[in-house]
């Protein structure tokens, strides 16, 4: 059951995507850098979250899932910490995957080569 | 501009990649290379070879053995930050050089100006040379290239290649006739991926400007070819010009269409840089008029005078097309 | 009204832009939309799966699972784009594969492999965010923002 919902929610997401990048002049960057920021404000809503348990994967994988990510670590550190919670906790949940990214795309770059 | 001493076209090479190889006009080319590196460190590596390549063939054809060549000049351009194409093949060659930059436009520039130094009792004989490179120039311009995406279907595919031509104020050969100079003009058109449309209003202003000049009439010419509007711009440029009272017809191509097959290759309008004016006159335009299949040409190199920062900055796009009349 | 030599230059411009606008082929965005759909829900569907195998081969929490599910997508993208495979799949694709986090790892990893030739302290170092760094600013951005006006809200109450 899981796997059907999470196959609506996150193609559903994509499909909202793919809309605005074949009908106006914004560019992929423009698109995922706003649903970054939606995953981020959903996720001060206390909404993503639920989301995520509704959906898993097909709300985790998309990349407003890293806004969501980023705004609970904040949030987190903002409830043990005070205001400099903010700031030091952003990184907490999400290090895994830009540290993956980082790392990937460095072995990857080094290994092959750009075709055509 | 009509030349009193019209020079001659004594020698032309044209070289290109693997797409351009698989096109229509693929047996035309001089040489072509199986791959984007042909076995360089780099795609502005590969580049560079391709234009001394085409510089030494050309060289060849107009009987020109030494080396340093036996030219007063050597005028040459790219799509590259800085023309490093150019400059470094500038100094393989090794004769005094004007790098020119005209962004797609600087095939009839370079021939343009060739002739006029010529005409103008400055030189004897002049080699000019152009290329593009199409992983060159979407690392510059556009995307990485394993970067995931989509093409909208009016965008274009950078011709891998370069052509180079010898100018001589004597010999056998086609003659540049006339020149007309562009002036930049620019409609308002933003999307650096639909630079056809952006380049069509420059094309029509030169052709209008250079009939005028001439007095000669759409029909004289067997062939009018623009550079890389490919098909989308093309139709912008019949449809602008015919609202402007000039019919372009029949005798109207555009060589982004020419050089490559749109219904079987992936190259979603046609072609665009340097190259693709370049290698379709020097490979196949120039054999038909020596086949005797062509007599007046009137080549129309057309470009985008942009840069990722003036895009980035919100202006639009200014163009530019110059043209060269080629009579046999 | 009609371009017609002789109106005056600006207006010219405009109905050029139009008409340009009006003649612009269009992309297939009823297929796009489809392959969009189904491809972003399988890559979803297949994160759920690697969620379930990690869940039991670590034998941890389907919560905590989410960790390894990333770095697994992200390897996989890594690899695709490293073979050529992934920019052929996202032309079809689409936003399918562009708005998974696998998008942020093919645009990581194709910036560092186009500037390889630059060295690695230049190219691979120094232009690996060129196309993903939007997404990590405006996200933590958001983050700070969000944090900020929780914390001054909760002072105020």
């Amino acid at each position: 059951m899981m796997y059907l919902k999470a196959f609506l929610v996150g193609g559903l997401i994509c499909l909202i995507a793919q809309v605005i990048l074949d009908n106006t002049k914004l560019s992929p960057g423009h698109v995922l850098s706003g649903l970054t920021v939606a995953g981020g404000l959903l996720g001060g809503l206390g909404l993503y979250d639920k989301l995520i348990e509704f959906a898993g994967a097909g709300a985790s994988v998309p990349i407003a899932s890293f806004g969501n990510a980023l705004v609970k670590g904040a949030l987190q550190e903002l409830n043990q910490n005070g205001l400099v919670g903010v700031l030091t906790g952003m990184f907490e949940v999400t290090s895994t995957g830009i540290a993956a990214a980082i790392v990937f795309a460095f072995l990857t770059a080094v290994t092959f080569n750009p075709k055509s | 501009m009509r030349l009193e001493q019209p020079p001659v076209i004594v020698g032309a090479a044209a070289v290109a990649g693997p797409v351009e190889a698989q096109g229509p006009l693929g047996h035309e080319f001089d040489q072509t290379y199986p791959d984007l590196t042909i076995g360089q460190t780099s795609f502005e590596k590969a580049e560079r070879q391709m234009m001394i390549d085409a510089c030494n063939l050309a060289l060849k054809r107009a009987g020109i053995e030494e080396k340093p060549p036996a030219v007063d000049y050597f005028l040459a351009g790219d799509l590259l930050n800085q023309l490093i194409t150019a400059s470094f093949s500038g100094l393989e060659v090794g004769v005094p050089m004007y790098g020119l930059y005209g962004a797609c436009s600087t095939f009839s520039e370079a021939l343009a100006i060739g002739a006029k130094l010529i005409d103008g009792g400055f030189a004897d004989r002049v080699l000019c040379a152009v290329s593009s490179h199409n992983g060159a120039a979407e690392r510059q311009y556009r995307y990485p290239t394993e970067y995931g995406s989509q093409k909208k279907p009016y965008a274009q595919h950078t011709v891998t290649g370069a052509g180079a031509v010898v100018l001589a104020a004597g010999g056998e050969g086609p003659r540049i006739t006339y020149c007309t100079t562009g002036k930049v003009v620019d409609f308002g058109i933003a999307d650096p991926f639909n630079q056809g449309a952006a380049m069509a209003p420059a094309a029509v202003d030169t052709i209008e400007a250079h009939l005028k000049d001439t007095g000669r009439s759409v029909d004289y010419y067997d062939l009018i070819v623009t550079g890389d509007l490919a098909s989308f711009g093309y139709k912008m440029a019949v449809r602008l010009a015919a609202e402007r009272n000039l019919t372009l017809g029949q005798n109207y191509r555009d060589c982004g269409v020419m050089v490559y097959d749109l219904s079987r290759q992936n190259v979603n309008a046609g072609g665009s840089g340097c190259a693709s004016s370049a290698i379709v006159t020097c490979g196949h335009l120039l054999k038909e008029m020596a086949r005797g299949r062509l007599r007046r040409l009137l080549v129309v190199s057309t470009g985008s005078l942009f840069s990722p920062t003036s895009f980035q900055q919100g202006e639009s796009i200014p163009t530019i097309a110059h043209a060269v009349a080629l009579e046999a | 009204m009609t371009i017609r030599e002789g109106t005056s230059q600006p207006t010219q411009r405009s109905l050029y832009k139009q008409m340009v606008a009006r003649s612009e082929p269009a992309p297939p965005k009823l297929r796009n939309a489809v392959m969009a759909f189904v491809s972003g829900g399988l890559v979803c569907t297949l994160g759920e799966g690697i969620t379930d195998f990690w869940e039991r081969v670590l034998r941890i929490s389907h919560k905590q699972a989410a960790d390894p599910t990333v770095v697994t997508l992200v390897f996989l993208a890594s690899l695709l784009t490293g073979l050529g495979y992934f920019d052929k799949l996202a032309r079809h694709a689409g936003a399918g594969l562009a708005v998974p986090v696998t998008g942020f790892a093919n645009a990581m990893t194709a910036s560092a492999m186009e500037f390889k030739r630059e060295g690695l302290v230049f190219g691979i170092g120094g232009r690996m965010f060129q196309l993903a760094g939007a997404v990590i600013v405006y996200g933590v951005v958001t983050a700070f923002a969000v944090g900020i006006a929780t914390g001054i809200a909760r002072l105020v109450r």
